[in-house]
């Protein structure tokens, strides 16, 4: 199985399968509710694979991916609260959260989100910037490990804090109340349904890249980088730069992954990107197996679902499942469900040549 | 004049709440290089334990003497087990210490909140704490002033017993050199273990302390966690020294950003500080030289 | 025979502790250039400064390009390329895939983000001459150990590094993968420079071109193997340890 998968017709048949389930099976048996709930939580699986590359490929435990899944969702809603208040008072208009919060005047920064090429430049350039930048900053001082894992926690906390702080975006309510997405009616189902292809369009396209990086020289020497750091550098290697472009890949997945989740789910919120948010992403990824490709998107839909269908009616139980997935996977599956797979095969294998021994 | 006695004490007592928060990170995650996410939860069993004495004692004064040494043990002992159930198995694999001590505090969170409801309560100050004093012409709390001197009593106590007991002399050597403390016959897994009941002790500690400046909730400790780890990060690995400095260099940070900005940004200006600070000491204020290439 | 790197009043401090105290060294190309000294004697010290892992003072020029100052990463691509006392290779990841990054610092970001379609050819020939032919598509987790440090001086052979710096290479090896390895040096020193730490005297005599003695961080002599058996100051030093080196020899014969 996982050879033919490694082959070249295994990795056409695999997408292929994939986008039969998404683009074929998924719409026509599931209600627009549910669409619209797995649309949702094909963007965790977006930033899940992010994870997957950085953490489970490069070593590089990310607690603050909320940061960039944040920064992607409110860039967007700013464009889309801009074209709300225009299309309600016309061009300059205030958002309506801004009247309410008493602010007359749109703030300067505010302005060019009235562009649509401007705000998706902005998604895909701001956060990758950002963690490109702050990746050199730490990396190139070697800071790494747990030091790295809590800084980019720290992170996360610090924007978090810091929107909502911010009466201009929405303090702590965050932005909400859509209608229109580049033109398109967010009440019609149609368009509803047009946003979960393009969730679904996007995770296949950030699965391919992620597979084109952990198969190309650039993936091994991630992995090289991973288990011997030092050893990289003194084969001539600026390790800092293997190590950035894995966690600007993550940055910008997951900014992709929140410019979509904002029209998809109608709200961005402070809650929704801080410090336990952003470790939450982790859960997934590790359940479904964080080195592996396919396993982060499989166990970050698998927590999704879960969250939704428990959450609500069992609150108390289902806090006490995440832990108790936390600790249980962690310590005792390291390799998440993708090992569980690689272990019955290499046990199947093993009985397979026992037996033809005997 | 007033407003800098003012911020000066300002950033002194938030330093020494970082500091007591921070100080039994500083020694498991320090000399361990265990990160315990669960810590902020045994801040917060802290805070309870607080409150409940006061429920069963009544007066606030003796409730509190009692809560101190109580807390302790109840940080103490969660630690303990925390240890020997899951730290003490994932002693190579750092990171996933991390997650798995999270799960912990997850769990924890939820037990409190089941037993104690979502809500926050609060615990009476005693009479001998409220108001404040005069120093130099500003009025000080004296909660703060307890605070702060709980602070400078803790650092000393694990100063000393670090440096002149033979429990500590213990934990110095296997810190140093794990292998070669194990051929001379120390027994590092006793050493974890008390290390960790100690560290977590003090968080218990710290947990007490809080509840006289805020109220408790179940999320009472993990607003604390990471600011305590931001100060053992920059204070550096293993340095009780380290700190100390940086939670008081941190705290009148804090508090003179705040005077003239706001609360949240001065919490990104904390982080910016530290990434700045980071460049031009990656291995935090004061270091253990080690032999790893790691 | 020419001069590559040259070692001028090497000092290494720490915190006050001199562990390398005015070293002076030479490696030519052609030349097996032996570092020998008691434990703690500073040769791992000195290799880590020339590599820059160990902060320094003093000058350390190869080619005529000054080394001092720059990044570990910087000196490696300039042809400097060491082991560890204990092997370092990226056991997850195949003979062929190590040696393969081994031999691509050079390449550009568009050649790293494809995939590797074939091996390179200095990377098929160093499997040969490190005899891992055979394993090229092994994970270097499980070779055996020596196959392990000959790994890892294949991978400096195909990074192209003509200055090698093998901090205690045979440690752990039998007498015959010992002998295969110090073939190996004077093949590979041809045209290179090769400096081997090692304690093995045995070893030393059988192929060292040169000799260095460290001894408390300071260079004690230095020559062929004879001039440097037969001075008094190394004999005072290795007196105990060669003895001892004897007995085992003997034991172990
Ligand atoms: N990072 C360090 N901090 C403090 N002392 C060190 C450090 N590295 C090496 N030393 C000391 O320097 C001396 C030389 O060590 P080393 O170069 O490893 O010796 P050798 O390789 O010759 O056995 C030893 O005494 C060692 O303890
Ligand atoms: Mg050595």
């Amino acid at each position: 199985m996982s050879r033919f998968f490694a082959t070249r017709a295994g990795v056409w048949s695999g997408f292929g399968a994939a986008a039969l389930v998404l683009f074929g099976a998924a719409p026509l048996l599931l209600s627009g509710f549910r669409l619209g709930l797995l649309a949702q939580f094909l963007c965790y699986a977006i930033v899940a694979v992010g994870i997957g590359l950085a953490w489970g490929r490069g070593g590089m435990l990310t607690l603050g991916q909320g940061v960039f899944f944040g920064m992607g969702a409110y860039l967007m809603a700013m464009h889309m609260k801009m074209a709300d208040a225009e299309f309600r008072n016309g061009h300059g208009a205030v958002p309506d959260f801004m009247e309410l919060a008493g602010i007359r005047e749109l703030p300067a920064y505010w302005v060019p989100f009235a562009s649509p090429v401007f705000t998706i430049a902005m998604i895909l350039v701001l956060p990758t910037g950002f963690a490109v930048l702050l990746g050199f900053a730490v990396f190139k001082r070697r800071v790494k490990g747990a030091y790295f894992a809590i800084l980019s926690q720290a992170l996360a906390g610090a924007f978090a804090i810091l929107l909502i702080g911010q009466q201009s975006m929405g303090g702590f309510n965050g932005l909400s109340r859509f209608r229109y997405f580049f033109g398109y009616n967010l009440d019609d189902a149609v368009n509803q349904q047009m946003l979960y292809f393009i969730a679904a369009g996007v995770l296949l396209v950030v699965v391919a890249v992620a597979l084109q990086l952990r198969r190309s020289r650039y993936g091994e020497l991630l992995v090289a980088v991973r288990d011997a750091e030092e050893r990289v550098r003194f084969l001539g290697y600026d390790a800092a730069n293997i190590k950035v472009v894995a966690y600007a890949a993550a940055a910008l997945f997951a900014a992709v992954a929140g410019a979509i989740f904002v029209p998809v789910v109608g709200i961005i919120s402070p809650a929704s990107i801080g410090i336990v948010p952003s470790i939450m992403f982790i859960l997934g990824v590790a359940i479904g197996g964080r080195a592996s490709l396919v396993g982060p998107v499989v166990g970050a839909l698998a927590v999704a679902w879960a969250q939704t269908a428990l959450s609500e009616q069992f609150p108390s139980a289902w806090t006490y499942a995440q832990g108790l997935l936390f600790i249980v996977v962690i310590a005792l599956l390291p390799g998440g469900i993708a090992s569980v797979a690689a272990l019955t095969k290499r046990f199947q294998a093993k009985s397979a040549t026992v037996e033809a021994a005997a | 004049m007033d407003l800098l006695v003012g911020q000066l004490f300002t950033g002194l007592s938030t330093g020494s709440i970082l500091l007591l928060a921070a100080l039994g990170l500083s020694l498991t995650f320090g000399q361990m290089g265990v990160i315990n996410m669960a810590h902020g939860e045994f801040i917060m069993a802290g805070c309870y334990t607080a409150y409940v004495t006061q429920q069963v004692v009544g007066d606030a004064g003796v409730s509190l003497l009692i809560a101190l040494p109580v807390g302790f043990l109840v940080g103490g002992a969660m630690g303990l087990v925390l240890e020997w159930l899951l730290v003490r198995h994932l002693y190579q694999r750092p990171l996933d210490t991390l997650l798995v001590t999270f799960g912990v505090g997850l769990v924890l969170q939820q037990v409190a909140r089941d037993v104690f409801g979502a809500p926050a309560v609060n615990v009476t100050v005693p009479e001998f704490l409220r108001g404040g004093v005069d120093l130099l012409g500003t009025a000080v709390p004296k909660t703060r002033l307890f605070i702060l001197a709980l602070a400078v009593v803790a650092v000393t106590v694990v100063a000393l017993v670090l440096r002149f007991t033979a429990a500590g002399r213990r934990i110095r050597a296997v810190v140093g050199n794990r292998d070669l403390a194990e051929t001379a016959g120390i027994s590092s897994r006793a050493v974890d273990a008390g290390t960790f009941f100690i560290g977590s002790g003090l968080a218990g500690v710290a947990g007490v302390a809080l509840t006289l400046i805020g109220s408790t909730s179940p999320t009472t400790g993990q607003s604390y966690l990471v600011d305590a780890f931001l100060v053992v990060v920059a204070g550096g690995m293993g340095r009780i020294k380290g700190a100390v400095v940086a939670a008081v260099a941190l705290g009148t940070f804090q508090a003179v950003f705040e005077t003239y900005s706001t609360a949240s940004l001065a919490k990104v200006g904390v982080f910016v500080v530290i990434v700045v600070f980071l460049q031009l000491r990656p291995q935090g204020l004061f270091t253990l030289r080690t032999r790893s290439l790691a | 025979m020419t001069t590559a790197l040259t070692c001028t009043n090497i000092h290494v401090d720490f915190d006050g502790f001199k562990a390398v105290n005015g070293v002076d060294l030479t490696l030519d190309r052609g030349e097996v250039h032996f570092l020998i000294g008691p434990n703690g004697a500073g040769k791992t010290t000195l290799v880590d400064a020339v590599t820059g892992l160990a902060k320094y003072s003093g000058s350390v020029v190869k080619d005529g390009v000054e080394l001092r100052g720059k990044k570990v990463h910087h000196i490696a691509r300039r042809g400097i390329g060491r082991t560890f006392q204990t092997a370092t290779v990226f056991e997850q990841l195949t003979v062929a895939q190590n040696l393969d990054i081994a031999a691509g610092a050079g390449r550009s970001p568009w050649s790293l983000l494809r995939r590797r379609t074939v091996l390179p050819d200095n990377v098929v020939a160093v499997l040969e001459q490190i005899g891992l032919a055979g394993q090229a598509q092994t994970p270097a987790g499980i070779l055996a150990h020596g196959q392990k440090q000959w790994l890892e001086i294949g991978m400096l052979l195909v990074g192209d590094a003509d200055v090698l710096l093998l901090d205690e290479p045979i440690a752990g090896m039998g007498h015959e993968e010992r002998d295969t390895t110090g073939r190996l040096l004077h093949e590979i020193a041809e045209t290179r420079a090769v400096a081997v730490v090692e304690h093995d005297m045995d070893f030393m005599r059988a192929f060292a071109s040169r000799v260095t003695v460290l001894h408390a961080g300071a260079v004690l002599a230095s020559g062929s193997v004879d001039e440097v058996s037969n001075d008094p100051r190394v004999q005072e030093v290795y007196l105990g340890a060669s003895h001892e080196q004897e007995a085992i020899d003997a034991a172990t014969a």
